[in-house]
């Protein structure tokens, strides 16, 4: 009789990321319906206006602006450095805290606004052994 | 509501204590203070000490078992960077209050040489270095670039709060460091996050202070003239990107506007100002937040050399946290040690001349913000 091996499973990083099968990786956000407030991740009220919501659930659009940026070259123990870091500004008006990928470590090369687009890649493994999934952004290419 | 005066202040030299505990380091600050008052614990009504890597460790009780077990009230505060500022709001709303007539505010803290990069995350996915950096070096970093952004600030003029706080050190003998740190050495110091540099980042330090606050009419009693004009606390309302890149200048503009208000004093009024220089990236921001000087205009504030000692504002004349330290549940209670000493005219080589009103502002990131104003 054939060991069947537990299915290892793709896990995202955030609970704000979705990995479809059929699609590209993108972000969710909650949206305030009374105030237009959008938040990553779940609030039990609107921070802005008091509201209880409803809140709605949207995708968020994959290309974004650089808000600012800094290079990290000490960090916890085991992180590699030097790495990009940055805020990234979105259409629907929420703004994402995140590493900056293929891009050199260089101030020369990053510039405020700089237009970027989501990425994602196999970051760890968590304790049962499934792939953590990651996002980052990178400069549009095109 | 009764006035509320400073009737004395204790500190140590912020630096390493590996032979001793933040037990012992308190109780030592407690006492300083307490013996600068012209008062015992028989005295003390209410006890409140901020500390915040024993957070669940009775520190304050602890103390008292060391210089006094008068069973008093005594409540154990934290609240980030602005634990010992927030302890000793805390011993002020109480005077205030007419709850109590003597409050002993202890601040202490002892680090070690990870300070918070010793934490250990609890999920067991790593986020730290993946999907950017929540670590305070790169928080304080962005917080500067956004100021570039808006106004080109450069990083020589975020590098020239680290040459002043530093050359303010050499000043004070309770200071961690006292090294003057010319220009180029800050621009040449390994880059921690950019724009900062090792010597733009405050350094991880063991420490305590602790300061004894009373009613007017024990202040009569003592001679004790510092009075508190105003002590503040903030917390971060909604803005639009604080979730992500924590807003440092909102809480801070609403804790000054509202400790002016209750101060009936404005900041050209101030003589001294002791703010939270975190990273050298910070100092800046504050300029604007404190309402030193106009929107954008903190790169030529600090390049005019108006916020070092001798100029029109001085600003960190302690060395800062840049240099004098920045021992967590200590900070708050240190700065307004600082302020005490300019307002007694003890401060030595570093006095401000004819100080009347000092202004402390102690930020902890999540955030809270204390303001407060000490004058005579």
């Amino acid at each position: 009789m054939a060991e069947v091996a537990p299915a290892r499973r793709r896990v995202p990083i955030v609970p704000f990321l979705r990995l479809p099968d059929d699609g590209e990786p993108y972000l969710v956000a909650q949206r305030c319906t009374a105030c237009g407030a959008t938040y990553l991740g779940r609030r039990r009220a609107c921070g802005r206006c008091l509201g209880r919501g409803p809140f709605e659930e949207i995708g968020l659009s994959r290309r974004g602006v650089l808000y600012v940026w800094s290079i990290v070259h000490q960090s916890l123990p085991g992180v590699a450095v030097p790495y990009v870091v940055g805020i990234v500004d979105l259409p629907e008006g929420v703004s994402v805290r995140c590493n900056l990928v293929d891009v050199e470590p260089d101030p020369a090369r990053l510039r405020f606004g700089m237009p970027v687009e989501l990425t994602t890649a196999i970051s760890q493994q968590d304790r049962e052994g499934n792939d953590v999934v990651a996002f980052a952004f990178r400069p549009v290419r095109d | 509501m009764s006035e509320a005066y400073v009737a004395g202040v204790g500190m140590l030299k912020i630096g390493r204590y590996p032979a001793r505990d933040p037990v012992d380091l308190g109780a030592e600050a407690a006492l300083q203070a307490l013996d600068d008052a012209g008062l015992g614990m028989r005295d003390v009504q209410l006890v409140v000490c901020g500390n915040l890597l024993q957070a669940m460790n009775m520190i304050g009780q602890r103390i008292l078992q060391q210089i006094g077990q008068t069973g008093i009230p005594v409540i154990n505060v934290t609240n980030a960077c602005a634990t010992g500022s927030t302890a000793f709001r805390q011993c002020v709303t109480a005077v205030r209050a007419g709850e109590v007539d003597v409050a002993l505010a202890i601040g202490v803290e002892q680090m070690g040489k990870m300070g918070l990069l010793g934490g250990g995350g609890g999920s067991g996915i790593r986020t730290e270095g993946v999907i950017g950096s929540s670590l305070m070096p790169a928080v304080f970093a962005q917080a500067g670039m956004e100021h570039m952004r808006r106004y080109g600030t450069t990083r020589e003029q975020f590098a020239r709060v680290a040459v002043k706080n530093h050359a303010h050190s050499t000043r004070n003998p309770l200071s961690q460091y006292q090294v003057e740190t010319p220009l180029e050495q800050v621009l040449a110091a390994r880059m921690v996050a950019y724009p900062n540099t090792l010597l733009m980042c405050c350094p991880t330090g063991d420490g305590a202070a602790a300061a004894v606050v009373v009613s007017a009419a024990k202040a009569r009693q003592l001679g004790a003239r510092v009075r508190v004009r105003a002590a503040v606390l903030s917390s971060d309302p909604w803005s639009e990107r604080d979730l992500v890149l924590p807003d440092v200048n909102t809480l801070t503009r609403s804790a000054a506007a509202q400790a002016y208000e209750m101060a009936g004093v404005g900041p050209e009024d101030l003589d001294l100002v002791e703010l939270h220089d975190c990273f050298a990236t910070a100092e800046l921001l504050h300029y604007e937040n404190l309402g030193l000087c106009g929107e954008g205009e903190a790169g030529r504030l600090i390049d005019a050399g108006e916020t070092a000692l001798g100029g029109r504002i001085p600003v960190n004349v302690s060395g800062g946290l840049l240099s004098k330290g920045h021992p967590l549940g200590a900070t708050g209670v240190a700065n307004v040690y600082e302020i005490v000493q300019h307002l007694r005219a003890q401060a030595g080589a570093r006095q401000v001349e004819g100080a009347r009103v000092g202004l402390a502002h102690v930020i902890g990131l999540g955030s809270a913000c204390t303001v407060t104003i000490l004058g005579v």
